[in-house]
Formats: structure tokens, C-alpha cells, sequence
């Protein structure tokens, strides 16, 4: 199984998802960010899927319980660079996402993040 | 046709790869192949974790009109399901999920089919047909109107 790597940057943590995804390693993400939020501090989580070419509906409910997790560490979770064929896809599927934030890039997603939209 | 084990996680990931070229290959636009992908990854997990592993095939199909389209197929001998109706309606799950993987899967689909007898195991069929017709297939310096 291979893991998605945390990258720490300032108040924010940093995910950029960059492998096939298979349920066990987004479950290990799930814990390994919940270990960094508590070690760090961090008030902030980027999680960058702009290389995932699908969220199915596992991985969709793990996205949501993710930003649940980090806001009991009083972080908050932007989802950033959803392919817009996953969006629809996302959508036909039923889920919304609803809990946590989404950002057109990593870019907006840190200006959520920092208060400025 | 191929046929691929589901067996493990890493093999519905395999599963999805092989999904995606056959649909990229069918000619299904980026949308379209996303779908099916995505359906056989809800398909693929449910061979594994309910139907305790079994098999997913990839098959390339024409319609008779013409069009092309990816038939999947995902067998297992596990318990089945005693109650098609129910395990088909959105929202209603045995394990820990959010009971949107049939459901869902189907609406992503074109055709869809399951078969389930208890005891002796599931079968799940579905199709994913092309919006071109096979003349409208990208093709080197094609300019064919009327293609979108």
C-alpha cells in the first residue's frame, strides 16, 4: 500500500494526492493527518486532487470525514483542483462534499485558509 | 474480453486502470469514462468486501446502431443479496457505508443488471455506451460535421 505524504507549510498542512488511491491508503491518510494536526498544531489542511481522476463514493466519504476529524483539532479542510468530469460524477453520484470547503487551486484554497475570501 | 481477479485493494485499483483504457479506447468522452470508471470502483469494492473477492471482465461491445461501449461484468460467490430491491435504493446499507455503491453505480451507467441468488453469489452487469457513433470517432484530420 503506498501513503500520501503530508507536507507542513507555515499554519497549514499540505496533501497532494498523487497516487491511484485503493481505500487503505486514504484510510491511513485519515490517521496519519489526524497524527501531524495534533504534532503541528496546524490550523489549516490543503487537500490538492487535481491528479485524482476519481472520487468514488469511499473515497468521497472519507474526504468528509477527514474535514471532520481536522476540525475537532480546530483545523479547517479545503479541498482544492477537482477534475470537473469528477465533479459531475461526484454529483451523479450523490454526494455533495457538504462539511467541508472546496477551492478552484491550492492557491484560493490558502486564501480561504488565511481569511481572505 | 478480459478478465481481471478482485482479490485485493490493489487489484480494484488495477481494475479501474483497466476500465479506464477500455473506455478511453471505446472512444467515451472524459465525462462518460469517468463514470464508468467510478462505477466499477463502487462495483469492484462491493465483489471484494461483500462478495468476499471474485472476478471483474472488460469487454468491448457495439451496439446495433453502430455505437461503441464497455460492457463490464463482476461475479462472486459470496452470501448474494436476499433483497435486490433494498440493496438497490439509495441510502440503505449492510456494512458501514453510505449505501450510495449500487445505487449510485447504476446511475452512472447506461444498462444495468444484477442477479443474486442467496448462498450462491452475485452477478452485476452493466454497459457504457458511446455518444458517438463509431463514424464519429476521432480520427486524423476528420472534419465529419454534425459529430460533437
Amino acid at each position: 500500500m503506498e501513503r500520501v505524504p503530508i507536507l507542513k507549510i507555515g499554519p497549514t498542512l499540505f496533501v497532494s494526492i498523487q497516487i491511484d488511491l485503493q481505500d487503505e491508503s486514504v484510510l491511513a491518510l485519515q490517521e496519519d493527518l489526524a497524527e501531524r494536526l495534533v504534532a503541528t498544531g496546524a490550523h489549516g489542511v490543503i487537500i490538492d486532487i487535481t491528479a485524482v481522476e476519481i472520487v468514488d463514493s469511499f473515497i468521497g466519504r472519507m474526504l468528509t470525514v477527514i474535514g471532520s476529524i481536522s476540525r475537532l483539532f480546530d483545523a479547517e479542510t479545503v479541498i482544492v483542483g477537482m477534475r470537473p468530469a469528477v465533479a459531475i460524477t461526484l454529483t451523479e453520484l450523490g454526494l455533495s462534499l457538504s462539511g467541508v470547503r472546496t477551492a478552484l487551486n491550492a492557491e484560493k484554497g490558502l486564501e480561504i485558509l488565511n481569511g481572505k475570501s | 474480453m478480459d478478465e481481471l481477479p478482485v482479490r485485493s485493494g490493489d487489484d480494484v485499483v488495477r481494475v479501474r486502470q483497466h476500465v479506464r483504457n477500455a473506455a478511453a479506447a471505446g472512444g467515451l468522452s472524459l465525462v462518460d469514462q469517468t463514470k464508468l470508471v467510478t462505477a466499477a470502483s463502487e462495483l469492484a469494492r462491493n465483489t471484494l468486501v461483500y462478495g468476499g473477492g471474485g472476478v471483474a471482465r472488460v469487454e468491448a461491445v457495439k451496439s446495433p446502431a453502430g455505437r461503441s461501449g464497455v460492457k463490464l461484468e463482476f461475479t462472486d460467490e459470496g452470501p448474494g443479496i436476499p433483497d435486490i430491491d433494498l440493496a438497490l435504493t439509495d441510502g440503505w446499507t449492510s456494512g458501514s457505508g453510505l449505501g450510495l455503491g449500487l445505487s449510485g453505480a447504476r446511475r452512472l451507467v447506461d444498462e444495468f443488471e444484477l442477479t443474486s441468488k442467496p448462498g450462491e453469489g452475485t452477478s452485476v452487469t452493466v454497459v457504457k455506451w458511446s455518444r458517438l457513433t463509431s463514424r464519429c470517432l476521432p480520427r486524423p484530420r476528420a472534419t465529419s460535421a454534425g459529430c460533437g
